[in-house]
């Protein structure tokens, strides 16, 4: 085994260089610190600080419970059983993902506030002073938050299903567990981890959410982060609320890392497995509960987009569109490519150099993620600033003596804008890969090496073909978040490289809402081939 | 292997495509000796695209921009210092702008043209800033539920006699800032906060996210009338002529409607400052001014130009002449204020 420890310092390579870039950021928010703003921070303590940790705790326990149980039940019934519909409602229950969150939130508005046509209907059937649901609540929230974020547990939770196979049930079974018992006491805890994974994405997504909450005036930690800055004017008081939004994150994320320390278990088998036939009312109940989800957290916003397009006659439908579109898919496809491909290096770092340091180190490279998307923009656009101006800069002058040095290099490139996706979503690329990997026997490998196979010939032929629905889980998430991705593609992106979620940006900014559904519209579109291309492989 | 392959294939393809592009705008570049304009907006792109379009049409310039919302534009603007790219700075409030100015970001201008076509109260008093369209927040009333003859001020709404009859939008946004703002500025603090917890005590709802979610509210009967930005009211009037409310202009006897600005001011580190300070003579004269109001039915802020139709119908009114700079230095106050207030 002398080989691999040798080589085990190469392979922590990547494992440094992605927490130094997602360090950088952070750090420059910690850099906040340097002089207090006491102003700003009594006025938060005296005007309800403790309502908007509450709001703050309350959203994260709601969604938390809610994703859960949508996102596992889920998975086990399209990655285990076979239904009616389940081949297209595999790849289908992705899609909500594809729909920024805060246009989902919009559109739940629009349907169920006082002046929408469920209300209107609802007043007309019991009287204009009868009780109604208001969907501006904290409920409304965490349901429109919760059906938009479950597919990061269901992609999960799907892909460790399908590793997994059914030879363990039947095991299960056969030692005289009845169904229920086998799923909770052996299918479940052998999913903990990629579980806790998506779970952990949808909660920090739902942290650093800005959008959504806005929308429905509901005020949480990030609102208030936002109000300093914006309505303040001071920036500095807000990097300072988020840096401790982040030091609360990283501590979670310790503590769920000892969590899974404790509960590792490896897949046993590779056996392509046979799928449980639900029959009769089984199947048909199974395929209405996972179309009543689609329906609620896809369908009618989606329909709901489409018939404002059609509503604004298609307004701003034009030449360019097509090249908002490239922009998009381009940027969406580099990052998703950038971040597996890094997600599976830290990921192999992480198994050849088990110790626990280096888990807390990957553990970091999530933080990028628990950000609001703002605060994150400007500190990697800090980090570009500095870089130009005390790197690259004095580079060139040295090289070029004669050359105009000034402007920028970095800050307004599209490499710059693909390394703030990457930092920003490269946690979301290691929770597939990483949850994978971890359901794979180490002893394979030292099998395949006593063998005489080599490290990459290990990776090659025993890791990427088990990894693969990992991966595609990893690059559809990324996909699909980078393209709807508006803070850091706003800030850092270079001029002409409007995308569809600038657009979104621009009608939603004044408030022509309805304008910004082709945009919306499109995005949608546009994530479908490839969600679809990419769950058929993940699914072989 | 076949992911890494195809990812290394994607990869370089995209490189390739991507250097292909840059490539093929360098040499396509007609007008590559006149000075390209950069600005930075918080004025989106349909609201400002088909001015630079007719500017460029008009004298050559090119003029090349990106959007993003005021708070990043000036980080942006105050990280980036001398190598900043911006020429020009827009928003679509006063108070950023001054915010802006008060960081150093932007720098004087004298130019005649700028001072005959905007009244001194819609610009800043250093000449770093100048408004290029007026937006005007007001009452919108149900014509059903509310006769004109009730209203009289903002201040008359926190009468217990509109109790459960008003909406408003969220006090984040920086529109309800800029009007408190300039409450403060002529009533006072503590005559202010009374006002706003009167409003906070006659809300028929939690405010909405937004003017139109609130005029909606207003027209399904939930409230009685909001306080919105007129050219929401526009909007919603375009589409449909007949819907149920009215505009009212409050404080025509004292200090007049609540006139906020969406405005433009000159980088200090501009690249093209004379260009650049052209184009902003340019939108201040009455072709572009029709233009710039008439996109989102706002009102010119040179006062030979008149608004559009639509907005000409809702008739004159007096507008508070306070500079709108009081938007700014008072910002902090107002948000602080209706905090306590319990304005959410």
């Amino acid at each position: 085994m002398s080989s691999v420890s040798l080589h085990s310092r190469w392979w922590q390579l990547p494992i440094w260089l992605m927490a130094g870039l997602v360090l950088m950021p952070v750090l420059v928010i910690f850099f906040s610190w340097q002089s207090a703003q006491v102003d700003v921070w009594q006025h938060l303590i005296a005007t309800g600080l403790a309502r908007l940790l509450n709001n703050t705790l309350m959203l994260m326990l709601g969604v938390g419970v809610m994703v859960m149980l949508i996102g596992v039940s889920l998975a086990w019934l399209t990655a285990v059983c076979e239904f009616p519909g389940r081949r297209w409602l595999d790849w289908a229950l992705v899609l909500p993902l594809a729909i920024p969150t805060y246009v989902v939130a919009f559109v739940a508005l629009g349907l169920m506030s006082y002046s929408g046509p469920v209300l209107t209907l609802w007043r007309s059937l019991f009287g204009p002073q009868a009780w109604y649901p208001d969907i501006r609540s904290p409920l409304g929230v965490i349901l429109v938050m919760g059906a938009v974020l479950y597919p990061y547990v269901y992609m999960l939770a799907r892909s460790a299903f399908l590793q997994q196979g059914r030879s363990l049930t039947d095991a299960a079974r056969s030692l005289g567990l009845s169904p229920w018992a086998s799923f909770f006491r052996v299918v479940l805890p052998m999913a903990r981890p990629a579980i806790v994974a998506g779970t952990a994405l949808a909660l920090m997504e739902a942290l650093a959410d800005f959008g959504a909450v806005a929308v429905f005036n509901y005020d949480t930690f990030t609102t208030a982060i936002y109000k300093s800055w914006f309505g303040f004017f001071n920036l500095q008081a807000a990097a300072q609320l988020a840096s401790l939004l982040l030091m609360f994150v990283a501590l979670a994320l310790v503590v769920e890392q000892q969590a899974r320390g404790r509960g590792r278990v490896h897949q046993q088998n590779h056996k392509r497995h046979e799928r449980i036939r639900l029959a009769g009312w089984r199947g048909w109940f199974a395929c209405c509960y996972c179309a009543l989800i689609l329906l609620l957290a896809f369908v009618v916003p989606f329909c709901q987009l489409a018939l404002w397009v059609v509503k604004t006659g298609f307004a701003g439908l034009d030449a360019r569109f097509f090249q908002l579109m490239k922009h998009t898919f381009l940027l969406g496809a580099i990052s998703a490519a950038l971040v597996a491909l890094m997600a599976l290096l830290v990921a192999f770092g992480q198994r050849l150099s088990p110790s626990r340091w280096i888990a807390h180190v990957i553990r970091l490279t999530s933080l990028g993620y628990a950000l609001p998307g703002s605060v994150l923009a400007v500190g990697v656009m800090m980090v570009f600033t500095l870089l130009d101006r005390e790197v690259l800069w004095p580079l060139l002058r040295h090289f070029l003596p004669n050359g105009q040095v000034a402007g920028q290099i970095l800050l307004g490139s599209v490499a710059a804008l693909i390394v703030a996706y990457v930092i920003r979503f490269f946690s979301v690329g290691l929770g597939p890969v990483q949850s994978g990997l971890e359901r794979i026997r180490p002893q394979l490998q030292e099998a395949a090496q006593s063998l005489g196979h080599s490290q990459w010939q290990v990776i090659r032929r025993l890791y990427l073909p088990m990894l693969t629905p990992s991966l595609m889980t990893a690059l559809i998430l990324v996909l699909v978040d980078v393209m709807k991705e508006m803070p850091a593609t706003l800030l850092l992106r270079p001029f002409g490289w409007d995308t569809l979620s600038v657009r979104v940006f621009e009608m939603t900014s004044e408030g022509e809402w309805q304008r910004a559904a082709l945009p919306a519209l499109t995005l949608v579109l546009v994530s479908i081939i490839p969600v679809i291309l990419m769950m058929r492989r993940s699914r072989s | 292997m076949r992911f890494l392959g195809t990812a290394a294939a994607v990869t370089a393809s995209v490189v390739l495509a991507l250097s292909g592009c840059t490539d093929k705008k360098e040499t396509a570049s007609p007008a590559a000796k006149k000075p390209e304009i950069t600005v930075y907006s918080e004025r989106v792109e349909h609201l400002i695209k088909p001015l630079f379009d007719l500017y460029t049409k008009e004298t050559g310039v090119n003029i090349r921009f990106i959007t993003d919302g005021a708070g990043p534009l000036i980080a942006r603007l105050e990280n980036e210092g001398e190598a900043t790219p911006a020429d020009m700075l827009i928003t679509v409030d006063a108070g950023n702008l001054w915010h802006a100015a008060q960081k150093g970001l932007l720098r004087s201008i004298d130019s005649p043209i700028l001072e005959a076509n905007i009244p001194n109260h819609l610009q800043a008093s250093n000449n770093q800033w100048f408004g290029l369209s007026a937006r005007a927040r007001t009452i919108v009333y149900s014509t059903e539920r509310v006769k004109p003859e009730e209203l009289s001020t903002y201040e008359d709404l926190a009468d217990p006699k509109w109790k459960g009859r008003l909406c408003l939008r969220t006090s984040k946004k920086v529109y309800n800032q800029s009007l408190v703002a300039t409450m403060i500025n002529t009533l006072g603090e503590e005559q202010t906060e009374k006002v706003i917890r009167g409003w906070v005590d006659n809300l028929a709802t939690d405010p909405y996210s937004n003017d139109t979610l609130a005029l909606e509210a207003v027209i399904a009967g939930q409230c009685d009338l909001a306080i919105v930005n007129t050219y929401y009211f526009g909007r919603m009037q375009k589409e449909n002529p007949s819907i149920p409310l009215a505009v009212f202009w409050p404080n025509q006897a004292d200090r007049g409607v609540h006139v906020n600005i969406s405005g433009a001011g000159i980088t200090k580190h501009a690249k093209h400052p004379e260009e650049a300070q052209k184009l902003l003579e340019w939108l201040s004269q009455e072709e572009a001014q029709y233009m710039f109001a008439e996109a989102n039915e706002e009102y010119p802020v040179n006062p030979k130009v008149k608004p559009s139709p639509l907005v000409q119908a809702w008739g004159e009114f007096y507008g508070d002449l306070v500079n709108v700079e009081a938007t700014g230095y008072l910002q902090a106050d107002a948000v602080k204020l209706m905090d306590r207030a319990g304005y959410r």
